[in-house]
C-alpha cells in the first residue's frame, strides 16, 4: 500500500533522466518533499504533479532551482488572485439586472 | 490547408542564423510555456506553433526544404515525392542541436499542424534533448453547465469523460467557476506512474429571480402602500417554496429584511443555510378614482 502512496526516487529517476542529486537539490531547496519509506526515499504521489512542473522548468527553459521557486511562487499568488476575482465577479453578478 | 509562415511565428528574418533561431524560441518559449500559463489555451496554441517553427527552423534540412518551397510548397510535395521515388535509399541525417522540444503534462509533441505534417510526413524523429513523457497522467479538464436549481440540493450525475463513465456528487452549494478535482480519472500513467486527475468547473447560470453572494440569496418584494403603510402580511418567495411575512407599520422603501437559514446552502456543510434578504419595493397605486383623490388630499391636509 505504501509504495502506491509513495514514488521512489530511484523510479523517478530513471523515468525524467535525471541523477539523485537533482531531486536531493530540490528537497534542499524545499521545493520538494523526500520521505523515507523503508529506507528507501520516496516523494509522495499527491506531489508528482508540482515535481512534473518543476522537471518541465528545468529540463525545457534552463531554470535553476532558485528561479523555479520565484515562478512556482508567482503561480501561487496568480491562482489566488484568480480565485479573488472570480469570487469578485460572482458578487457583481448581485448588481446586474 | 494554410500555408504557416514559421520565421513569423518566431519574429525573425529569412536569413536568421541558428543561434537566432535558438535565441527567439527560447524567448518565447519562457514566455509561453504552458506550465506558466496554466489554463491558458491561447498560450497553448501558441506555444504548439512556436514548437513547430523550431522543429522546421532549427533542422537545417527542414529548413532548406521549407525555404525552397515557400508558399508553394503543394507543389514541392509532389515534386519531393517523385525525388523520394529516384532516391529512395536517401535518408536525412539526424543533427542535435540541443534545441530540445517543449512540452507540458497538457501538451502532446505529436500535434503539429496538418500543414507540418503535410510538407514533412509526419512528426518525424525527435532531436535534440527531447523531452521525457509524464511519469503522472494527463488531468483532464470538463466543464459542466449547470442552472442554481440544480446546485440547492447535492445530487448525482454520470459524466461520460474520454469514454468513460463517472459517477460524481455536486455537492449543494457549489460557487459559479468552482472548480472539482475527482484525483485519479485522468489519464493513466506511465511505468506505473500515478494516474492524473480529472477536473470539473462548474458554469453555473441563474434563471431564478434570486441573486447569490456565496450562501446567502437577495430578492425584491412588492408591497402595495397600504400595506406598507397600515402593517400587514405579505407572501414571500423563498428558494424553497412561499412564506407568509409580517409587515411592520410605515414601511419605508427599500426596506431590507433577512430571512435567516432561508438562503442558499453552505458549501460542504450539511443541512447549514445562508439567509435571504428581502429588500421591499413600494407600489404607488396609479388610476385613482375621485374618491380616492378626495381621501388623499384630506390626509395631505391633515399633515400640512
Amino acid at each position: 500500500m505504501t509504495t502506491e502512496i509513495y514514488i521512489p526516487i530511484k523510479t523517478l529517476c530513471t523515468h525524467y533522466k535525471v541523477e539523485t542529486s537533482f531531486f536531493q537539490g530540490l528537497n534542499d531547496y524545499g521545493l520538494i518533499e523526500i520521505t523515507t519509506v523503508e529506507k528507501s526515499p520516496c516523494v509522495h504521489k499527491n506531489h508528482i504533479k508540482n515535481l512534473e512542473a518543476i522537471v518541465r522548468l528545468h529540463q525545457d527553459l534552463n531554470i535553476n532551482f532558485e528561479g523555479i521557486d520565484t515562478v512556482l511562487n508567482l503561480l501561487q499568488k496568480i491562482n489566488d488572485l484568480q480565485d479573488e476575482l472570480t469570487a469578485a465577479k460572482n458578487r457583481l453578478r448581485i448588481f446586474e439586472e | 490547408m494554410a500555408f504557416i509562415d514559421y520565421y513569423k511565428i518566431l519574429g525573425i528574418n529569412k536569413s536568421a542564423t541558428t543561434a537566432e533561431i535558438k535565441k527567439a524560441y527560447r524567448k518565447l518559449a519562457r514566455k509561453y510555456h504552458p506550465d506558466v500559463n496554466p489554463n491558458d489555451k491561447t498560450s497553448e496554441q501558441r506555444f504548439k506553433e512556436i514548437n513547430e517553427a523550431n522543429e522546421v527552423l532549427s533542422d537545417p534540412e527542414k529548413r532548406k526544404k521549407y525555404d525552397k518551397y515557400g508558399k508553394d510548397w503543394q507543389h514541392g510535395d509532389a515534386y519531393e515525392q517523385a525525388q523520394r521515388q529516384q532516391q529512395s535509399q536517401r535518408q536525412y541525417q539526424q543533427q542535435d542541436y540541443g534545441g530540445g522540444n517543449f512540452g507540458s503534462g497538457n501538451f502532446s509533441e505529436g500535434e503539429f499542424s496538418d500543414f507540418f505534417e503535410s510538407m514533412f510526413g509526419g512528426r518525424g524523429a525527435a532531436r535534440g534533448r527531447g523531452r521525457t513523457a509524464g511519469f503522472r497522467g494527463q488531468d483532464f479538464n470538463a466543464e459542466l453547465q449547470l442552472d442554481l436549481k440544480d446546485v440547492y440540493k447535492t445530487q448525482k450525475r454520470v459524466l461520460t469523460v474520454n469514454g468513460k463513465n463517472i459517477r460524481l456528487t455536486i455537492p449543494a452549494g457549489v460557487e459559479n467557476g468552482q472548480v472539482i478535482k475527482i484525483p485519479g480519472k485522468g489519464g493513466p500513467g506511465a511505468n506505473g506512474g500515478p494516474n492524473g486527475d480529472l477536473l470539473i468547473q462548474f458554469n453555473i447560470s441563474n434563471s431564478t429571480n434570486f441573486k447569490r453572494d456565496g450562501s446567502n440569496l437577495y430578492a425584491t418584494e412588492s408591497l402595495d402602500i397600504y400595506t406598507a403603510i397600515l402593517g400587514g402580511e405579505a407572501t414571500v418567495a423563498t428558494f424553497d417554496g412561499k412564506v407568509k411575512l409580517n409587515v411592520k407599520p410605515e414601511t419605508q422603501n427599500g426596506t431590507k429584511v433577512k430571512l435567516k437559514g432561508k438562503g442558499f446552502p453552505i458549501y460542504k456543510k450539511e443541512g447549514e443555510f445562508g439567509d435571504l434578504y428581502i429588500t421591499y419595493t413600494i407600489e404607488m397605486p396609479t388610476k385613482l378614482s375621485d374618491k380616492e383623490k378626495e381621501l388623499f388630499n384630506e390626509l395631505k391636509k391633515l399633515k400640512s
